[in-house]
């Protein structure tokens, strides 16, 4: 019996390995064609819990990833309104009025603007600084 | 260029592209964020490090379209492996599959005769014309700019040299044969907008300038191998000298126009302020814009790292690379006194005008303590770079002089 389990994995890593083999076959009898696959989306980087965070999810990841929200600096109503002013005006995306409302009151909650820090250091260089000062983000087209 | 030279930089390349379509099979698995990036600047702070396809550990910036950054190890050398060579995506309709019997690149518009070239056609109906340029993204440290500017918020690593190989874009342009009266020529790849109402991905260059300018390649090689699918395989634009903006990856439609182009990309994004120095009093708005083109002088301090132990009284070896917008470089200095006084490093062998240039430089700390290593380079025409940043909204051209911190015990 044990035996016969020992023959069964067998029989199935070779199915395994004769498969592999199969796909590299046929890849190289297609070389003009080149296919990659691409990962999902970052885990990592999901939006803050947070009145609004579900509307914000639901309308901005149609077209991009959230990390493109949590890795900018935190900001103000102001600025977050002119950043999905520009989503829905300048890249056409459909967000009613009433959900650009939610969206930017999340986003400047969520990621309203960092607190001031003391010093400024000018001359010292990021990497070398432990922390970054106020900000007041401009927008960019 | 020597290709036995490069062959042997190659072979440790290719084991890892190996490896690397290896991950490749493993599909979806791909996304596994592998421990946080293992860097001591704070500007990864939350990035993982990914592996892409076709591509060795990078730190993400954004997933989709995707944004990988290379860690800053890699620039220790002049030429960058094309499995570390950044990404930058700014549509998520990321091409993931190119079938070589079927792809064309057409040449169209304002022209005798539209051409549709296949990617045998480009290796066999031109000469193959080669050179050694640096890519950079035009927002690279955008991440260190203070005030702090929306935008991907790059460390440094937006950045790469490779070899490429290719067509001059002029001699395509010649064998279509532009009617008089051509403007602009813009470039469109194959990657999408994710739904109709976003500006396609299209850039143009001026007729004038492409037809002055032999080293606009229309590049199917890149460091001796095919492009990765991620650097915009099968061929993509490399406009030596001037920012990444401009490469189009997979390169489909070239269109000559007989008027300027006004699209998004360069009639809205890309703009720099039209003042000598790009920049303007941090914080405020530029009267008048214009689009960026040709980079600024930089050079990083690669070797030691920020945050270093060395042993005082001893020599050290300090190293980087330099860089600009096809000048070449000059010379490259070292201060280790905070910028009180400069001495030469050692320049590394010359690529060419639009490569990395590897330096060197000796240096003993006396006594113990905390040291302010800068490095600045300047080119041949004498353009240098500032002590302090300079600003503009948009987060590009920084070029500030670097500085690590180092302690000698």
């Amino acid at each position: 019996m044990k035996r016969r389990a020992g023959i069964l994995k067998r029989v199935w890593m070779l199915t395994g390995l004769i498969t592999l083999l199969v796909m590299a076959a046929w890849a190289q009898k297609n070389p003009s064609v080149k296919t990659i696959e691409l990962p999902a989306d970052n885990p990592t980087a999901k939006l803050k819990p947070g009145p609004g965070a579900d509307t914000t999810e639901l309308n901005c990841m149609g077209c991009h990833s959230t990390d493109y929200i949590v890795r900018q600096p935190g900001a103000d109503a102001e600025h977050w309104q002119a950043e999905v002013t520009k989503m829905i005006k300048v890249f056409g995306a459909s967000i009613s009025d009433e959900d650009a409302k939610v969206i930017v009151n999340y986003l400047a909650t969520a990621y309203g603007p960092a607190p001031p820090k003391a010093s400024a250091g000018k001359t010292a260089r990021p990497g070398a600084a432990p922390t970054k000062t106020k900000s007041r983000p401009s927008r960019q087209p | 260029m020597d290709s036995s030279r490069f062959a042997t930089r190659y072979n440790r390349r290719r084991f890892l592209r190996t490896l690397g379509s290896g991950a490749a099979l493993a599909g979806a698995d791909l996304f596994l964020p592998r421990a946080l990036a293992a860097e001591s600047d704070p500007i990864f702070a939350g990035r993982p490090l990914v592996r892409y396809p076709e591509k060795t550990d990078l730190i993400l910036l954004t997933s989709r379209p995707p944004q990988l950054e290379t860690p800053m190890r890699y620039f220790e050398r002049a030429i960058t492996p094309n499995d570390a060579f950044y990404v930058r995506y700014h549509l998520s309709g990321v091409p993931t599959q190119v079938d070589l019997a079927t792809w064309r690149l057409r040449v169209g518009g304002h022209v005798e005769r539209p051409l549709e070239l296949s990617l045998e056609d480009l290796k066999k109906k031109f000469p193959p014309a080669r050179l050694v340029a640096v890519n950079q993204c035009s927002g690279n440290s955008r991440g260190r700019f203070e005030p702090r500017v929306f935008g991907g918020q790059w460390g440094d690593g937006a950045m790469g040299n490779a070899e490429w190989v290719g067509v001059s874009l002029r001699d395509i342009l010649n064998m279509a044969g532009m009617k008089s009266g051509a403007v602009d020529v813009t470039f469109n790849g194959l990657d999408e907008p994710p739904a109709p109402t976003v500006p396609d991905f299209v850039k143009p260059l001026n007729v004038a300038t492409l037809m002055d300018n032999p080293d606009v390649l229309v590049a199917y090689q890149m460091n001796g191998a095919p492009l990765p699918m991620l650097n915009g395989f099968p061929a993509r634009l490399v406009v030596p000298g001037w920012y990444a903006t401009y490469w189009v990856k997979h390169l489909s439609e070239i269109t000559v126009l007989d008027r300027e182009f006004d699209g998004f990309w360069i009639k809205t994004a890309y703009r720099i302020p039209d003042t000598p120095c790009g920049c303007v009093e941090p914080g405020t708005k530029p009267a008048r814009t214009v689009p960026i083109h040709r980079m600024n002088v930089r050079s990083f301090l690669v070797v030691p790292k920020s945050g270093t132990r060395v042993a005082a009284g001893r020599a050290t070896t300090l190293k980087g690379i330099a860089f600009d917008g096809g000048y070449g470089i000059a010379q490259v200095e070292v201060s280790s006194d905070g910028g009180g006084t400069w001495r030469r490093a050692e320049l590394g062998e010359d690529l060419g005008r639009f490569s990395f240039r590897e330096w060197s430089a000796r240096w003993t700390p006396a006594r113990p303590g905390k040291y302010r290593l800068m490095v600045r380079a300047t080119n041949r025409v004498g353009e240098s770079q500032p002590f302090d940043p300079l600003w503009n909204p948009a987060g590009h051209l920084r070029n500030v002089i670097e500085r690590i911190e180092v302690t000698a015990e």
